[in-house]
């Protein structure tokens, strides 16, 4: 326990020097929190779906949580199902084998919700295109609000996204 | 428990062959995939038997796969042994082709022979479990989406229904019940759909059922060019990028028959590791994230972080996809990065060393994690298990020892294994591989040649195939390619590692309690992606 304690102080608080020219988390942090203080009651609920991903977009969604981005502290947080949920992040080509359970978790978050396809492969179809095996883009399935591209987006990537669709929608 | 000596698998492969003439299986040595591999030929009829004689020879069950070369179509088999690896083919007519299963003699076989049957219309006579693998309700019973005629766009239907005919396994017994789970699961992961029988709290059966996120890699890299390809490999499992990439890079150059120049193998080593120590770190972090121990996963993620900082800093990619392409890698590494690449190493080697005793020795997480999950070290040679799952279980099969390739033939490797086969143990052996991969780059940094980045690749000009063989995080990891004589993509298959790994998670879940399941998952932690394909 004491080691614990140790290593807890030794490694302090986190922080970064600011890098020249570029949004940063605390900057874009702070904005998606005003956007959601006035327009989703100071939380926003994300629900993931991988769809089809090869998995590289949700290991940048899991870097969002590190203490280092750490969105939790703006106000959004990944919820474990779409009831809960007012956005829904879809990552990968849809395949034909997630198509029903893709509308399915679509059905089931209530309205007004957001969806947001996460990657190359969510806002084009990506490497894999349309095929016997995938839908290609999120949009062929269900309705999309917004695209974050990058193959996969960075965490800084996903933050701008989210905080452009925050800017420009409202749940309807 | 201390660390298992090092012990290198004793079968051989080089004596297979008589081993195959002492049990009247007639065979003919002919020209494999290019690679250090050798190629026996067998008729269809002793393919089972084949089996047999090489499961109780020791030999370790790789991969099978097929390919289409109309009128014919081959099926192949890898194995393994101490000295390095060994091709079985067998030629089948594409007209109702009929193969003994492998399976009796080497369960993991079960699935990738199920693929196979799904993917081109083979029926493995004597399978135990016949049921489909890779086909939900997209396409039809009867089309075979890697047969040579089969057009990729398919036939699809507008909606595909979802898959609610799977007939899994029946539930028997008084008191059991049921949970199915999936296929979109309540954390940040893939999908799958898994079903438990369980009375009370004890799960008494689990069953996977996977490919969902099947997406038809096998069939879109026909056709590519070389790049093309390399990108798509890149992109079979995220998480191995490198070593998918690498692999499918290395058949292209045996294929071809070209070198490598030393440089871009020591680069491609080192994206290697680099993508080894992410993983662990992203993954021990998780494993104790899952029994509640906030601490790993902070210490761990903000380790990882920094790690992958420095990958998009120093080679351009958070996850060092599209480094290696075919012939050699795209990027360099200028020499006034080495003195911070060699700090990092070091400095990240402080931390882990530090940080692992003070996880292992915390009793309450000893108690989550030790004798949970436990996959015996007879279970694990049963089912061929590789990597980290089958070093905590005392396999120790490693590429990079047994059957080096370069620039791992120059380098000394060595391979953690303990015998108690639980999460404990695979939280150890993650925790032990950091700092042998650590060694492992600050060597390749220390001794970085000169030189080019990519050697020309030549047209084929005729046909040709090769095999390539990469050690990645997950542990040994395959690629087949077949190229036409313009140097475009007639068949590519992916091994991960993962076909290899999530029969033991059905194996290692039962007799724990349904609330580790998560925890028993991560340990394991095979990809979806990269066997739905
Ligand atoms: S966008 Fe890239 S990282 Fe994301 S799922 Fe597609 S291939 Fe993978």
């Amino acid at each position: 326990m004491l080691r614990i304690f140790n290593k807890i102080l030794r490694t302090g608080r986190l922080t970064e020097p600011l890098p020249a020219g570029e949004a940063t988390v605390a900057e874009l942090g702070a904005a998606c929190q005003r956007e959601i203080a006035a327009k989703f009651g100071g939380s926003l609920a994300i629900r993931m779906v991988d769809a089809g991903s090869c998995n590289g977009c949700e290991l940048e969604m899991h870097a969002v949580n590190n203490s280092f981005y750490d969105i939790e502290r703006f106000g959004i947080h990944f919820v474990a199902s779409p009831r809960h949920a007012d956005l829904l992040l879809v990552t990968g080509p849809v395949s034909r084998h997630m198509q029903a359970a893709l509308l399915r978790t679509y059905a089931a978050t209530p309205d007004p919700k957001l969806v947001v396809a996460m990657g190359d492969c969510g806002a084009d179809g990506g490497e894999f295109g349309i095929s016997y095996a995938s839908c290609g883009a999120v949009a062929n399935v269900i309705p999309v609000d917004a695209v974050i591209r990058g193959c996969p987006p960075t965490p800084l990537q996903l933050l701008q996204g989210l905080l452009q669709v925050l800017q420009i929608k409202t749940p309807e | 428990m201390s660390r298992q000596e090092q012990r290198v698998r004793p079968a051989q492969t080089t004596a297979f062959a008589a081993q195959l003439a002492n049990a009247d299986i007639d065979l003919t040595s002919v020209a494999g995939p290019a690679g250090p591999e050798t190629l026996l030929e067998l008729n269809p009829a002793d393919w089972g038997r084949a089996a047999a004689v090489a499961a109780t020879a020791g030999l370790r069950f790789a991969a099978v796969w097929g390919e289409h070369r109309p009128p014919e179509l081959l099926v192949t088999t890898l194995l393994a042994g101490g000295d390095g690896h060994l091709l079985l083919r067998t030629v089948l007519p594409d007209s109702a082709p009929q193969l003994p299963s492998q399976t009796p003699s080497f369960p993991a076989a079960d699935r990738p022979e199920r693929h196979l049957q799904d993917m081109f219309g083979v029926r493995f006579v004597d399978h135990p479990d016949g049921r489909r693998w890779i086909r939900h309700r997209a396409w039809s019973a009867k089309w075979y989406p890697l047969r040579r005629e089969a057009a990729i766009a398919g036939t699809p239907v507008a909606q595909t229904a979802p898959d609610r005919s799977y007939p899994f396994a029946p539930i028997a017994g008084s008191g059991v019940y049921e949970i199915p789970v999936g296929p979109v699961h309540a954390g940040i992961i893939e999908p799958g759909h898994f079903r438990f029988q369980a009375v009370g709290e004890d799960v008494l059966r689990l069953e996977a059922h996977l490919g969902y996120v099947h997406k038809g890699i096998e069939k879109l890299a026909e056709g590519r060019d070389l790049a093309g390809l390399a990108r798509l490999a890149g992109r079979v499992s995220g998480d191995s990028s490198v070593v998918h990439t690498w692999a499918a890079c290395q058949a292209a150059e045996h294929a071809l028959g070209i070198d490598v120049p030393p440089r871009a193998l020591a680069l491609r080593a080192i994206f290697a590791e680099r993508e080894r120590i992410a993983n662990h770190l992203g993954d021990i972090g998780a494993i104790c994230n899952d029994v509640g121990f906030a601490f790993a996963q902070v210490q761990m993620t903000r380790l990882r972080e920094l790690w992958q900082r420095t990958s998009a800093a120093v080679f351009g990619h958070r996850l060092l996809m599209d480094r290696v392409v075919p012939g050699g890698v795209a990027v360099d590494l200028v020499s006034d990065q080495l003195t911070p690449l060699h700090q990092e190493a070091q400095q990240l080697h402080q931390e882990v060393k530090s940080l692992m005793p003070v996880l292992l020795e915390y009793p309450s997480l000893q108690d989550r994690l030790r004798n949970t999950g436990v996959l015996s070290p007879a279970n694990a040679e049963r089912l061929g298990v590789l990597g980290y799952l089958g070093r905590a279980s005392n396999l120790q099969d490693d590429l990079r020892r047994d059957a080096p390739y370069p620039p791992y033939d120059r380098l000394h490797i060595e391979v953690p294994a303990y015998l108690d086969g639980d999460i404990e143990k695979r939280v150890q052996v993650r925790g032990d591989e950091i700092l042998i991969a650590l060694g492992l780059i600050e060597t390749l940094l220390e001794k970085l040649p000169e030189g080019e980045l990519q050697a020309k690749l030549p047209l084929p000009n005729r046909e040709c195939a090769g095999l390539g063989l990469v050690e990645g995080w997950r542990g040994e990891t395959l690629a087949y390619l077949r190229l036409n004589a313009q140097g475009r993509v007639l068949r590519y298959f992916p091994r991960d590692p993962s076909w290899l790994s999530w029969p033991a998670l059905e194996v290692l879940t039962p007799g724990n309690i349904v609330p580790d399941f998560p925890v028993c998952n991560k340990s394991v932690n095979g990809s979806y992606s990269g066997i739905d394909l």
